[in-house]
């Protein structure tokens, strides 16, 4: 244990190091002013992207490739804080941008944006990418984005108007974030629903606003990019190519930025901590982390997944759990785990220890501490209290009808969940618990196969783990997951995100209270206010860690400022090699 | 022989629609998700209508027998359209993959440069390797070069590939910086530069995969050879005074080749289904790398016809096979 403790510290003081180094960066060498004027940039995204354009993938990596080339109306910055791109500023109540009864935004474009092909970008794009995403049969990835909205209105050439059907608080999901940016409505005219497929050539080289161009497109292989020359700032982007390479693993991305340093940039390096602090050490390169709302929790199941009952019957809320209901247990279970030293073995630098479901952005995170410190002592003493002891010597404690406290506790297969697994039934059947481990395949566990008994919406188990978060930075579509009215069923071929089966008025009251409030700190007090309903008050879901985005960045490359909100290339256009 | 040829052929037909079922239904009944790896924030509504546009929802016969017209006519006709300029299969639908949107064929057609470049020319080298060695070995069996070729052969087959790989890279791109450890699909050789730059990202995974193969055949090789040189024939032909070299190298290695050629043909299908981990390791991302990120994804247009191509060239390399038996040796006729 120690000398995970000590591995950390030392990644730790490496990393503070790095931050050091970057800050000073700039002051030391000068930032170049001219396109191209720094050269090649290689990228090493080791799952390689499919597709580049999002509406057919939302798979992360295609997401980040394509905003390379596709630009949105406005997105987060590394703060979370929205920022404008393509409009020329961000609609409010206050600048008359957004309707006073919210059911309508207008956007008004930015001044002299081009495509890349040097047509002029116009609300008529805008107008399109909703047509295209709703076309019937095209299968939109982002469909969820235009929830809500009935008619995008051209108002003029540089405005245009989102209209919902009701008064919608937070009107910033369609356009906004790298999962909507604008398509140009021309190059993609023939391709609305089932040809959406058929236009390959769109698809691997979309036309857009951003700084770079596709020159060469292989799936799963490479991407090859060279600037834009239509680009709104004349200056920019520094570098003149881009290569998006991939392939291999994670250790293999690692090692090509930190320890050979062929590549500059390296995405998603979720290794193990020690691993990493080695490669550091190749000096190439450094660390970077940012957390945006990624969770890994532990959810109960609240009603009986017990295989003596008829199929059909199996986890619904026919039958509750037989000792999950119980408050006291679940807070016990929560109370048990040690998640500072879970974090450090699983995540190091790239976790933090958590105790909320939202655990960012501020105006919505509740900031509980209190489950932080590790309590087996008080944990016995809780399920004592409430009348669970071990009447027959076994070492695992019955309930008070006699029931033994047995759990399945399932997850997808990753060996850092394994670790988590491992740790936390030790402690479980410290305090009295006797727990069996399963993981699954993570294709079948996420996939929604409705004949499966092994997805995570069934839940065929006591508890199970994974890591959930939301996009952009209002949860509100994430915390209403929990209503009622969302608990998957055999009727509902087992479709619903509310896998807890959690059921309470209150909360469903809650949800409806926010979807009708618009001012920001009325709405981060509703929020706080939901997480710790279902985290630190009733236990019913158990967060162990927030998890962090890890990146591998060249010494020789500046201007990254990693973003957990949006793209990690958003600022692509800005990044420059450090000559010396 | 050309009857007996075009009989076999005619039997591959069958043989390969049944193949072309097995693995349909055994993709078709596995689990797994192409949903699977998008983010939890895409809600379950949006993810049945995506299933939905890729056709998921439609019977399996219907499927399939969508899949067979595609293989068989549609693709075919796009071939024949690109070579003579006709207009076939304007309109048609093509085998779509499910994780790139685009014809299959497409990619695997951008696959195959790299893998032919890698695991090929890895083929060809460890064949020309093994067979010198397999017969030195073997005339000069319990020698110092059989030994020390019986501890190679040994190492190439116990030891994986990507121990190797990663071992050569951590020594050969960490450690001495002499070749990159990532393979760079997109170089053009136009000249004396680009071509000494193939050879460097080329060294080592034909390194390591090469070694593999000789290994293999070598041991083939030995093996056939000893059986051989023990035989009557063998006996004739010294006893009429023959130059040993006459002897091992027009009477043994002839008859001691017939075995070893149908390990070399069958292997050659495996060449073009790529290798796996080398490839994974080097990030070389051929038709190896193909598969395995199509299985991954449960992107099954693209497995089932990757897997079906393999299929067909072991059918067809065991024909292949079959016949130069007849050509080694003119006692095997099958007329």
């Amino acid at each position: 244990m120690t000398h995970t403790r000590e591995t950390t510290m030392r990644l730790k003081t490496a990393l503070l190091g790095a931050a050091a180094l970057t800050a000073l960066a700039p002051a030391a060498m000068a930032q170049p002013t001219e396109r191209g004027a720094s050269g090649h940039l290689g990228l090493f995204y080791w799952q390689a992207p499919s597709v580049l354009n999002p509406y057919l993938s939302a798979g992360t990596k295609d997401l980040e490739a394509s905003s390379l080339m596709l630009e949105p109306l406005a997105r987060y910055d590394e703060n979370g804080t929205m920022v404008p791109y393509l409009a020329a500023e961000i609609p409010t109540v206050e600048n008359g941008g957004v309707s006073e009864d919210l059911t309508s935004i207008t956007w008004t474009l930015a001044e002299g944006v081009l495509w890349s092909d040097g047509s002029p970008l116009t609300a008529e794009d805008v107008r399109f990418t909703w047509e295209y995403c709703t076309a019937e049969g095209g299968g939109c990835a982002q469909l969820a984005k235009f929830e809500g909205v009935t008619d995008v209105e051209v108002v003029d050439d540089q405005t245009v108007t989102v209209r919902f059907d009701g008064p919608q608080p937070n009107p910033y999901t369609a356009f906004v974030g790298y999962q909507g940016p604008i398509l140009n409505h021309e190059q993609f005219a023939d391709c609305l629903g089932p040809a959406a497929p058929q236009c390959t050539e769109a698809n691997f080289g979309p036309i857009g606003t951003g700084p770079y161009v596709v020159t060469d497109f292989r799936p799963n292989d490479v991407v090859q990019l060279e600037a834009n020359e239509n680009y709104r700032d004349a200056s920019k982007p520094y570098f003149a190519t881009v290569t998006m390479k991939g392939g291999g693993d994670a250790t293999a991305a690692a090692r090509a930025v930190l320890e050979t340093g062929e590549y500059d940039y390296a995405w998603n390096l979720q290794l193990a901590p020690d691993v990493l602090e080695g490669m550091v050490e190749g000096g190439t390169g450094q660390l970077n982390t940012a957390f945006g709302a990624s969770v890994e929790r532990i959810e109960a199941n609240l009603t009986d997944a017990s295989p003596d009952l008829p199929e059909g019957e199996r986890s619904t809320v026919a039958h509750p759990h037989p000792f999950l209901t119980d408050p006291a247990v679940r807070e016990a279970l929560s109370m048990a785990i040690d998640r500072t030293l879970l974090t450090e073995i699983g995540y190091g630098e790239a976790g933090r220890p958590t105790c909320d479901l939202v655990p960012a952005p501020e105006l919505y995170a509740s900031g509980n501490t209190d489950c932080i410190e590790q309590d087996l002592e008080g944990a016995m003493q809780m399920l004592e209290e409430a009348g669970y002891t071990d009447t027959n010597g076994d070492g695992v404690r019955e309930t008070p009808d006699g029931e033994p406290l047995e759990m399945l506790y399932q997850t997808s297969t990753n060996a850092v969940r394994q670790d988590y697994q491992a740790l936390i039934k030790e402690w479980w059947e410290q305090i009295g618990f006797s727990v069996e481990l399963r993981n699954i395949d993570s294709s079948v566990f996420f996939g929604g196969d409705p004949g499966s008994p092994d997805t995570f919406q069934r839940f065929y188990a006591d508890v199970e783990m994974y890591t959930n978060t939301f996009d952009g930075t209002d949860p509100q579509a994430y915390l209403s997951a929990y209503t009622c009215n969302k608990i998957p069923s055999p009727d509902s071929a087992w479709v619903g995100e509310n896998i807890n089966r959690y059921c309470s008025e209150d909360y469903d009251a809650l949800i409806a209270e926010l979807g009708e409030t618009a001012d920001l700190d009325e709405r981060g007090r509703i929020a706080k206010q939901m997480n710790d309903m279902l985290t630190n008050q009733s236990h019913i879901i158990i967060p162990l860690t927030a998890r962090g985005e890890l990146s591998g960045v060249a010494n020789s490359l500046g201007g990254v400022k990693l973003n957990a909100w949006d793209s990690e290339l958003w600022n692509i256009a800005d990044w420059y090699r450090i000559e010396g | 022989m050309l009857t007996y040829t075009i009989r076999r052929l005619i039997l591959a037909i069958p043989t390969l629609l049944f193949i072309g079922l097995v693995i349909f239904l055994l993709l078709d009944l596995a689990p797994g998700d192409p949903m699977a790896q998008m983010p939890l924030s895409i809600p379950p509504e949006v993810r049945e209508q995506m299933r939905e546009a890729l056709g998921m929802n439609e019977p399996v016969w219907v499927r399939f027998y969508l899949w067979l017209y595609q293989f068989f006519v549609v693709e075919p006709q796009v071939i024949f359209d690109a070579i003579f300029g006709t207009g076939f299969a304007e309109d048609k639908l093509r085998i779509l993959s499910w994780q790139f949107r685009s014809p299959v064929m497409d990619i695997i057609a951008q696959r195959v440069p790299q893998t032919l470049w890698v695991v090929g020319l890895a083929y060809v080298v460890g064949v020309v390797i093994a067979v010198p060695i397999g017969i030195v070995s073997a005339v000069r069996q319990y020698s110092i070069f059989d030994n020390i070729g019986t501890f190679v052969s040994m190492v190439g087959f116990s030891v994986p590939t990507f121990f190797t790989g990663v071992l050569l890279i951590v020594i050969f791109s960490v450690q001495l910086g002499w070749f990159p450890s990532i393979y760079d699909t997109t170089l053009v050789v136009t000249g004396w530069d680009s071509f000494l730059a193939q050879l460097r990202q080329m060294v080592m995974p034909v390194f390591v995969l090469a070694l593999y193969n000789a290994a293999q055949i070598s041991r083939f090789m030995r093996a056939s050879m000893l059986d051989n040189m023990d035989q009557d024939y063998v006996r004739t032909a010294r006893a009429k005074g023959m130059d040993e070299r006459v002897v091992v190298l027009r009477h043994v290695l002839r008859n001691s080749m017939i075995p070893v050629i149908t390990v070399i043909a069958l292997g050659v299908p495996q060449v073009f289904g790529g290798a796996i981990i080398t490839e994974q390791v080097f990030k070389v991302n051929g038709l190896g790398q193909l598969l395995i990120t199509a299985i991954q994804a449960n992107d099954l247009p693209m497995v089932q016809t990757l897997t079906f191509m393999f299929a067909v060239l072991i059918v067809l390399f065991n024909l292949i096979a079959d016949v130069l038996y007849g050509v080694l040796d003119p006692r095997i006729r099958y007329d």
